[in-house]
């Protein structure tokens, strides 16, 4: 498009034909008010407090709706544009409650500010207000009518943006309401509900208090809250979340999760995990103190110091008396990169060994192989925002990836993407794609083989009956395009995997992505919580700048399933694990543990912990600082939020752990570096001053000192030497996403035969792993959409 | 059924057949049916726009737009299909024109739609009528049968080789769809809210076609206009205001009904004359010249020209043609009530300041008229009617702001007094009733 030149209150602006003038005028600073305009969704024009004086018009005109045009002349505040807002807000005051004091939204309210800003405080209507009882239409969605200006944004979010359509409006006039799909003269209860992805965009979307949230409501005022920008600990989409927290007698509280900062890579979103599954962290079940199995076999509480002692006197006898070898080492997918890094170089430098492994839930070792040697080929979140088209195979993003749904849906609506779907399931999301391949059970290896112009195996490809044309055609269509994002279902691996991006890397304008479980399965691989490879997929057979460094043996260690075969045969003399249930996730029989020293880092009596001879109280994601790497290969950083007494951050026992068995710190933990500068020796829980000092620092090349304790120290070891991690760090730093590629380089690679060991945990909206069990919430959740399900049923069979 | 009635200052062009008979096919035939439309056909598109053009017409639901200039709007080449879309969705009050069209001379719809379709290339068209229409839809859906049944719908028309469908449509009862783009989502099975203009209609209307929305009263002239000629259509009404139209007048005349009247023809005279004056032989106290969403004139503003560029001049407009006389009698305030009850009730809900507006007009006018009002609601239903005035996302919002506005000024010392005790009124609404009304 063109730009075009127009003036706007006095000013010269340009911006290209067709913006929209409420968006050119946002670029330029000059904020139009709005209620029912959201940008990327439909224009309503139904607030009318967008108004604007547009020369040549006879009436005012809204900003919303009027595309820019050259030699517009436009006013936005005049006395008569104040006036007409004034009076809209008059109206809707006049039946608004004014329940501010006790409205969950009351210092965040949007209709709270333009009435401060035009000054309609003034009521002159003698009438009652219409009333209407409050609604629970889902354990976390609820409804206060009389708030509800009825700016429709909370339909076109559930329908336009999640593709839901649970919420219509009903009646006509004054009377009009916003209401479920399932309303209450419909349900067996007589109550209204929403069947839906309980997403609660429409409360995130509400101007107002209308909409409020199950977890936060009537529970705190916005202003008593600290705001912290950190990132979901979920699926491995790595969401920007901000949380909101608030100090107790024990720590801080987590007691909302939001999406005010929109600079994330979710931009609008955030999925119900995000937004209300923190509070595991609030658990009563929490373990808040270090606990060590007595001779009897009782677990004990027992001093920090104690168990630590313990822990690091026992690790250190084993190694000594029966060699590192004999150690097993288990990480976590929701350990920060630093964690996950310092565990690994602790195993590999202090334990001596290579047994470490983690819960695979992609095979990203395959994909980083396949992608070695290749530049921009790794596609990021934003990639699937803006991809002209994106092809899908295998895995379901509507449930296990929800904010990679979104930006399909949204790259779909807004710039007409085109979605090419391969799926054994009928996934959600082939209501939005160009086409759609029902692969056959098992098909996927087929699937391979076609994408890389082997048409031998087409007979298992297709659903039994189809004709075979159909997938010759989904691929020539998938051919013809120019550019594509392939995202890859866990279900491909291996070889298959490698044949899908290996055929792909040849053609011009594709790239690729691997979807996975957690906030850190991706970092998890990345950092080396592998047998076989150090961090950034260098092969530990290989001579590299990682293994020369790290002075260690480069035969590979035991696998997952390998450490706990070994624990069987008795040959497992200790076992360290790190935020993971193996025990649950891969079915070990508790006996097999019997003889081995096992010391497990957990918020919860798991399984695992449950076997432990020592467990040592863990802080979860939202309680620590540090960086994540999304499915994408989008690092991010997590900022403390919550704290709770008695735990300790993972980053923390390690180096603890690794000190009490007398390891040189210095070079574990290259710490101690920079010039002398003041910015505190924990990094910023609720005053985000270490942060910003850090930022500040960096930009005049100064280095803060580090302590042994500040993840920082790390990663900064991560950026020198982990293949694909040259980060930027103040990006890092200033809340942004930056997208990185990991590979080692193409020579180092070839290894074959190995497993892939992947078992994807297949989580759904409502589940979360062994940590979603924690969260109250999540349980509700399925609860509700059980009995839901059973009075559709009770209804249908009426 | 309403009794036919008649005036010799009428001028019969739309109304010609009325009384005739000419629901019936072969009578409609007979009675020149069907004659323009095979015209229209031979001549081809340009020629038929330029009949329109030249006749002057302009459209009679209300905004009197030049109908020629309309179809001229709808672009020749198109990847989606075109379509024509009659609006017989009559609901203003005081207004029954399309009523007795409907009733006496459905082909005139028919054979109107089919040349406005030729005119702009479509060849489908939707007759929508109210939903309280009912019974007249059964009317025009036989009228649509009877054409099918003689080869005048559907494929290879008059043996010409050019197909055109019709299909009929009843609303569900909603005053707001007779807004052409709120028409249009109902016709597709949604809510009936306008839509965001631009796009307008003729590029973008029905199903993302070009669309061609005419009022039925348009539309059952055009046969009229193709046989007479542009010109002598337009001769028949005042300058810029070609040919006749359906006036409805109501309310307290000795003559009430629908009477067909050039273009211009007096006020007064319709009043006095046609209708034969006000009933009884009492005093005229007011006078709604075009459906309620005028503004109101007193008994001393009737000296004037019924065309949209006079009653624009007077401060009104000419609106559907429901001319509504108030005698002295009628309590100014109870009217104003009565008025903003009914669009309170029509507003769709869609903006603030209809919907919120119409609803605290009519809760302060309730409490006035109940007899507890103060001066300063006065005051407080002018602010309300002049904020909602050009505010609102279509124009209902207007039509309940005008009319309002007009009573308040115009009438104010009555409101006044009525406030004071001078005139005592009884409840139409009671306070019950609007208390927890939702």
């Amino acid at each position: 498009m063109p730009d075009v030149t127009f003036t706007v209150d006095g000013n010269k602006l340009t911006a290209p034909a067709g913006t929209l003038l409420i968006e050119a005028c946002k670029s330029a600073g000059i904020e139009i008010p709005a209620f029912c305009y959201y940008p990327g969704l439909s224009l309503q024009a139904a607030c009318r407090m967008c108004v604007v004086r547009i020369e040549k018009m006879p009436k005012l005109q809204t900003a919303c709706t009027t595309p820019v045009a050259e030699g517009m002349v436009v006013q936005t505040e005049t006395p008569e544009i104040a006036q007409a807002r004034k009076a809209t807000l008059q109206l809707l005051l006049g039946n608004h409650p004014l329940d501010c004091p006790v409205c969950d939204a009351g210092g965040e309210c949007e209709l709270q500010d333009m009435t401060f800003k035009y000054g309609a405080a003034d009521s002159f209507y003698a009438e009652p207000k219409n009333h209407r009882e409050e609604q629970k239409w889902s354990p976390v969605v609820y409804f206060d009518r009389p708030r509800c200006i009825l700016c429709y944004r909370c339909v076109r979010m559930c329908g336009e943006g999640m593709d839901v359509f649970a919420l219509g409006i009903q009646n006509r006039g004054s009377s009009s309401v916003i209401a479920p799909n399932v309303p209450a003269q419909m349900s067996p209860d007589d109550l209204a509900h929403v069947d839906c992805e309980q997403c609660g965009m429409c409360i995130d979307a509400c101007p107002v208090g209308a909409l409020t949230s199950g977890t936060y409501r009537y529970k705190t005022r916005p202003w008593e809250m600290n705001h912290v920008a950190t990132v979901c600990t979920h699926c491995g989409d790595g969401c920007k979340t901000t949380l909101g927290v608030r100090s107790t007698s024990d720590g801080a509280e987590i007691v909302r999760g939001d999406n005010r900062d929109k600079s994330g890579i979710n931009g609008d979103f955030l999925c119900n995990k995000g937004r209300y599954a923190f509070d595991f962290a609030n658990s009563p079940d929490r373990i808040t103190q270090p606990l060590v199995r007595n001779s009897s076999g009782v677990l004990l509480p027992v001093s920090w110091e104690q168990a630590l002692e313990h822990v690091g006197k026992k690790l250190r006898e084993l190694r000594d008396t029966r060699g590192g070898k004999s150690i097993g080492v288990v990480g976590g997918n929701r350990l920060t990169n630093e964690e996950a890094y310092l565990l690994q170089k602790f195993a590999r430098t202090v334990l001596q060994t290579n047994n470490i492994d983690h819960h695979r839930t992609a095979d990203y070792v395959s994909f980083a192989q396949a992608l070695a040697g290749t530049t921009g080929k790794a596609a990021s979140q934003r990639d699937i925002e803006k991809s002209p088209a994106i092809f899908i195979i295998g895995g379901d993003p509507t449930n296990q990836n929800p904010l990679t749904a979104w930006n399909l849906r949204s790259n779909v609506r807004l710039n007409k993407a085109r979605i090419y779907i391969a799926n054994t399931e009928e996934i959600k999301l082939r209501r939005n794609a160009k086409a759609f391949l029902h692969v056959a059970p098992f098909g996927y290896s087929a699937l391979a083989d076609l994408m890389s112009g082997d048409d031998s195996t087409l007979e298992s490809l297709v659903q039994p009956g189809t004709n075979k044309q159909v997938a010759l055609d989904f691929r020539a269509a998938l051919r013809a395009e120019e550019e594509v994002v392939v995202l890859i279902g866990s279900e491909l691996r291996g070889g298959d995997l490698k044949k899908v991006i290996e055929f792909g890397t040849k053609l011009p304008g594709r790239k690729f992505a691997l979807l996975s479980d957690y906030v850190n399965s991706r970092g998890a691989a990345d950092m080396g919580l592998l047998p076989d490879m150090l961090p950034g997929y260098t092969p530990i057979t290989a001579g590299s700048n990682l293994a020369t460094e790290y002075n260690i043996a480069t035969e590979p260690g035991l696998d997952m399933l390998e450490i706990f075969d070994a624990a069987g045969k008795g040959e497992l003399s200790a076992l360290y694990v790190v935020g993971a249930n193996p025990v649950a996730r891969f079915g070990v029989d508790p006996a097999a543990l019997r003889n081995t020293f096992v010391v497990v880092q957990e918020m919860f009596l798991t399984e695992t912990a449950a076997l432990a001879d020592v467990i040592l109280p863990a802080a979860n994601l939202y309680e620590k600082s540090g960086s994540v790497t999304n499915s994408y290969g989008d690092l991010q950083q997590v900022n403390k939020a919550g704290d709770r007494a008695g735990v300790r951050t993972d980053f923390e026992m390690i180096v603890r752990i690794a000190d009490k068995m007398g390891a040189n710190m210095r070079a574990l933990v290259p710490f101690g570096k920079g010039l002398h500068a003041d910015m505190g020796q924990t990094r910023g829980a609720q005053s985000g001053e270490a942060d910003r000092h850090a930022v500040w620092l960096t930009a005049n090349n100064l280095e803060p000192r580090l302590s042994p304790f500040d993840p920082m120290a790390i990663l900064d070891e991560i950026n020198r030497l982990v293949p694909g991690y040259s980060l930027l760090r103040l990006q890092l730093l200033s809340g942004n996403d930056q997208h990185l590629s990991p590979a080692a380089p193409s020579d180092l690679v070839q290894i074959t035969n190995r497993r892939d060991l992947v078992l994807p945990a297949n989580d759904g909206l409502f589940t979360s792993g062994t940590l979603g069990r924690y969260s109250a919430m999540l349980a509700d959740l399925q609860q509700n959409a059980a009995s839901r399900t059973a009075a559709a049923e009770q209804t249908a069979a009426d | 059924m309403p009794t036919l009635v008649s005036h010799p200052d009428e001028v019969k062009v739309i109304s010609r057949r009325f009384g005739m008979g000419a629901t019936d096919i072969d009578k409609y035939v007979e009675l020149d049916g069907y004659k323009a439309v095979q015209n229209a056909i031979a001549e081809g598109p340009e020629w038929i726009i330029n009949v329109m053009k030249a006749s002057g017409m302009r459209g009679r639901g209300g905004a009197g737009f030049p109908t020629g200039l309309k179809w001229s709007f709808v672009p020749k080449q198109s990847e989606k299909p075109k379509y024509v879309l009659v609006n017989g969705d009559e609901s203003e009050p005081g207004t029954c024109k399309d009523h007795v069209i409907f009733l006496h001379d459905p082909h005139a719809v028919i054979e109107g739609t089919m040349i406005a379709g030729l005119a702009i290339g479509s060849k489908l068209g939707f007759i929508y009528l109210r939903g309280e229409y009912r019974y007249l839809l059964k009317i025009m859906e036989k009228a649509v049968a009877d054409a099918y049944a003689k080869g005048f719908l559907g494929k290879n028309i008059f043996g010409t080789g050019v197909d055109f469908d019709i299909i009929t449509q009843s609303g569900a009862g909603a005053y707001e769809v007779g807004e052409e783009s709120a028409l249009m989502e109902s016709l597709e099975g949604k809510r009936g809210v306008p839509r965001i203009k631009p796009p307008f209609p003729a590029v973008v209307g029905l199903y993302g076609g070009p669309t061609v929305i005419n009022n039925a009263e348009t539309i059952a002239a055009v046969p009229h206009i193709l046989l007479m000629g542009g010109e002598a259509f337009a001769k028949l009404g005042s300058e810029r205001n070609g040919g006749t139209r359906l006036f409805g007048i109501s309310g307290h005349v000795e003559r009430p009904g629908v009477y067909e009247l050039p273009m211009g023809y007096s006020l007064r005279k319709a009043i006095y004359d046609v209708a034969g004056g006000v009933k009884g032989g009492k005093k005229l106290k007011a006078v709604v010249p075009g459906g309620s969403s005028c503004p109101v004139l007193t008994a001393d503003e009737i000296d004037v020209g019924l065309d949209f560029d006079q009653m624009g001049k007077a401060g009104t407009m000419l609106g559907s043609g429901g001319i509504v006389v108030l005698d002295e009698t009628v309590s100014i305030v109870e009217f104003a009530l009565r008025t903003i009850s009914f669009y309170q009730h029509e507003s769709c809900g869609w903006c603030i300041p209809c919907r919120e507006g119409t609803d605290w007009i009519k809760k302060t006018l309730t409490r006035v008229h109940a007899g507890g009002g103060s001066k300063k609601d006065v005051d407080n239903v002018q602010y309300l009617a002049e904020n909602m005035l050009g505010r609102t996302f279509c124009p209902l919002g207007d039509a309940a702001a005008m009319p309002t506005l007009g009573f308040v000024k115009k009438f104010r010392k009555e409101f006044e007094d009525y406030i004071d005790g001078k005139k005592a009124g009884t409840p139409i609404i009671t306070v019950d009733q609007l208390v927890g009304a939702h």
